[in-house]
């Protein structure tokens, strides 16, 4: 057979399987006899650079034309919901920041908001911290789109942008080592507040990035929007209308692109958000380059907002003043990321007894939250990330389930793809953002 | 004496509850802790294990609820003619609406909040499920839906208890598409089972798995990790405090 070397082939019950690893498609299937094997079933993924991670893909094509999409999931599965009902609730924030580990600020927030709600200090929590908290989510907006334009870009054959995207994350993320001693998963958003202050030397980098970013952002449209290959693959792909996006529970930038004006940051604020001055960009088309417009748009309304929160920076605490509740270690970062301060190891193992036994209750054993359940929603890259946390009155969760934006949106992909052709699948899988952490916890 | 001594035939919980036997379950109260340190099964010298720790979970509260509470609880009255067979009770804590509808009803009662103008809950949130094994009447898993109304911006939680016995209630995917999925993941992770859902598989875990691993009596795992001669047990079997 014309495949043999890279598409050897087997014969099963339900027909031959062909295992294809590259090529030609039409040398691949050049020995099937057209009049019987119309129907082609696809299999891609769960490693394939182009599902955004491990995602499966089982197509049944009928020529080009995907008549039949059917998606895998739960290969990255960690039973982190389960794993959290064994550590106390501030430890659950290391666990949750490894969900969808490119808005790992938004997992933590969204996760403490709902404690906060638990133990009934919503309105105690400190302002400056209220506006780190903003401050960094925005940030982390910034850092996930640019992942997404890279590697979008990238899956439709736009290399370039890639090492662009990828670029200016990176100094995204150097701001996050500044004030988090970690690039990623920073456990950095703790019940109360957040774990230490930010530092003056990331105002100053935050404000550099911030006379950087346009520019770049610029340059990015520069070589997409009017790119003829990139309008071809994007333009009229994929569609989908408010009344799909609703009724399969796609929200975020997707909605946004159909029409609807839906931020949870402006509908239903939190965190002040209702006290910052930004748009919410939508587009009428619903496709694939609307919902590219969308994601450029809003990271210039997040620098907006990043401007003002570092305007508003005014000193003073970043955790609540419960002692009860407050992470009692002064934490600093160092070589290896953020440990407990020096002075503070010193204070409490040679000078003060109370300080000593005061840490140690609260690090083993942690704080109790009332009985009761609560639900937190705010606006992550993807869309509404929702948290329902539930406390039996002790110092763990008893039960904590995350509402995915990814996994939500995933659904989608049959009703965007069926009836296009299997290179759209790409395009408009790519579209929704999917975060296969997120997606599978 | 730690926890890594015991007997494995009797796993002690790290909250000090006893699973649900079916069968033979009495009417308990939801959470009770005993003890103080998750020990049981030696010598009580220090008296703490006689401490009993009983949550204050929210109590049922009766109208006027407050603010837009009564309204979408009047109009889903007015809409939805059934309505007193399928309220169980209601919930108000921490400025959140808590329904508690009767596991047959629940199609129904979405499809009234969804459609009606008044009430208009377009997007169905969230779909997962809660495992009560002492629950006080005897239904331990509860799948608790959150639904949003874009339209007058409000969030309202429904809560359907069910009995491990017969864990079974309709599904709203004809109602909420979304919940197709959503569904799934609590049928996988609970054993809930929803009556005419398209296609109810397991999502996260493999086809061929065996138990549902959110249930409360499905252990967590883990191996005991040793470093430099010490051995530090896994997670559940760790001590912890009541």
């Amino acid at each position: 057979m014309s495949g043999a070397g890279y598409a050897p082939v087997h014969e099963t019950p339900e027909g031959k399987v062909f295992t294809v690893t590259g090529g030609d498609w039409d040398q691949v299937l050049s020995d099937l006899d057209p009049l019987h094997d119309d129907k082609i079933v696809i299999n891609m993924g769960p490693q394939h650079p182009s599902t955004h991670g491990v995602l499966r893909l089982v197509l049944e094509l009928s020529g080009e034309t995907v008549t039949n999409a059917r998606l895998v999931i739960g290969y990255l599965h960690t039973g982190i919901e389960k794993n959290l009902e064994y550590r106390t609730w501030t430890q659950g924030t290391t666990f949750v920041t490894r969900m969808d580990y490119l808005s790992p600020i938004f997992n933590e927030t969204a996760y403490c908001l709902a404690v906060e709600k638990l133990l009934g200090i919503s309105d105690q929590i400190p302002e400056r911290a209220q506006v780190i908290r903003v401050l960094m989510m925005e940030l982390n907006r910034i850092s996930s789109h640019l992942v997404w334009v890279a590697t979008t870009g990238m899956e439709l054959g736009a290399l370039s942008i890639m090492t662009y995207g990828f670029r200016e994350r990176e100094k995204v993320l150097d701001i996050f080592e500044m004030v988090t001693g970690l690039r990623m998963n920073m456990a950095y958003i703790r019940p109360g507040g957040v774990a230490q202050d930010f530092p003056e030397e990331a105002v100053k980098a935050t404000r550099e990035l911030l006379k950087e970013l346009p520019k770049r952002l610029d340059e990015y449209e520069a070589m997409l929007s009017g790119n003829p290959i990139w309008r071809a693959r994007t333009v009229g792909v994929a569609e989908l209308d408010v009344t799909g996006c609703l009724a399969l529970g796609v929200t975020g930038p997707v909605l946004r692109s159909a029409g609807l004006p839906w931020d949870l940051r402006k509908t239903m604020p939190y965190c002040g958000y209702e006290t910052y001055e930004f748009d919410v960009p939508t587009r009428e088309e619903g496709d694939v380059f609307a919902r590219y417009e969308v994601r450029m748009a809003e990271m210039r309304e997040s620098l907006k907002i990043i401007e003002q929160c570092l305007d508003r920076l005014k000193p003073g605490p970043v955790m609540v003043e419960d002692k009860k509740i407050a992470w009692p270690a002064q934490l600093a970062v160092g070589n290896d990321g953020l440990g407990n301060s020096l002075s503070h190891v010193a204070k409490i193992m040679g000078q003060s007894m109370e300080a000593l036994i005061h840490h140690f209750k609260l690090v083993t054993e942690g704080f109790r939250v009332p009985a009761g359940q609560a639900y937190v929603q705010i606006e992550s890259p993807r869309g509404e990330l929702g948290v329902h946390a539930v406390s039996d009155g002790g110092t763990r969760p008893y039960r904590v389930h995350f509402r995915e934006p990814s996994f939500v949106n995933l659904q989608a992909i049959p009703a965007m793809a069926e009836g296009g052709m299997v290179a759209d699948v790409i395009a408009g899988g790519a579209s929704l953002d999917p975060v296969m952490g997120g997606c599978d916890r | 004496m730690s926890t890594s001594e015991q007997s494995p035939a009797t796993p002690e919980r790290r909250d000090g509850m006893v699973p649900a036997q079916s069968g033979e379950r009495t009417p308990a109260e939801r959470g009770v802790r005993r003890g103080m340190f998750g020990v049981t099964g030696s010598g009580d010298t220090s008296g703490f294990g006689g401490l009993v720790r009983r949550p204050a979970w929210p109590e049922a509260a009766t109208p006027p609820f407050g603010g837009w509470f009564d309204e979408v609880y009047d109009a889903l009255q007015e809409a939805y003619p059934q309505f007193p067979d399928a309220i169980e009770k209601v919930v108000v804590d921490r400025g959140e609406l808590t329904l508690h509808i009767k596991p047959e009803k629940i199609a129904e009662v979405c499809q009234v909040l969804r459609d009606d103008p008044a009430l208009r809950f377009e997007l169905c949130s969230s779909v997962s499920g809660v495992d009560y094994p002492d629950d006080p009447t005897g239904r331990r898993f509860h799948v608790v839906y959150h639904l949003t109304s874009m339209t007058y911006r409000r969030v309202l939680r429904l809560e359907c208890a069910v009995p491990e016995e017969s864990p079974r209630l309709p599904t709203v995917t004809s109602v909420y598409p979304t919940a197709d999925w959503q569904e799934r993941e609590t049928y996988d992770m609970f054993g809930v089972i929803f009556d005419g859902h398209p296609g109810l598989t397991r999502i996260l875990m493999p086809d061929d798995w065996e138990g549902h691993p959110q249930r409360k009596d499905y252990p967590l795992g883990g191996i005991p990790v040793e470093y430099h001669g010490a051995e530090i047990p896994p997670p559940d079997k760790r001590r912890s405090y009541q």
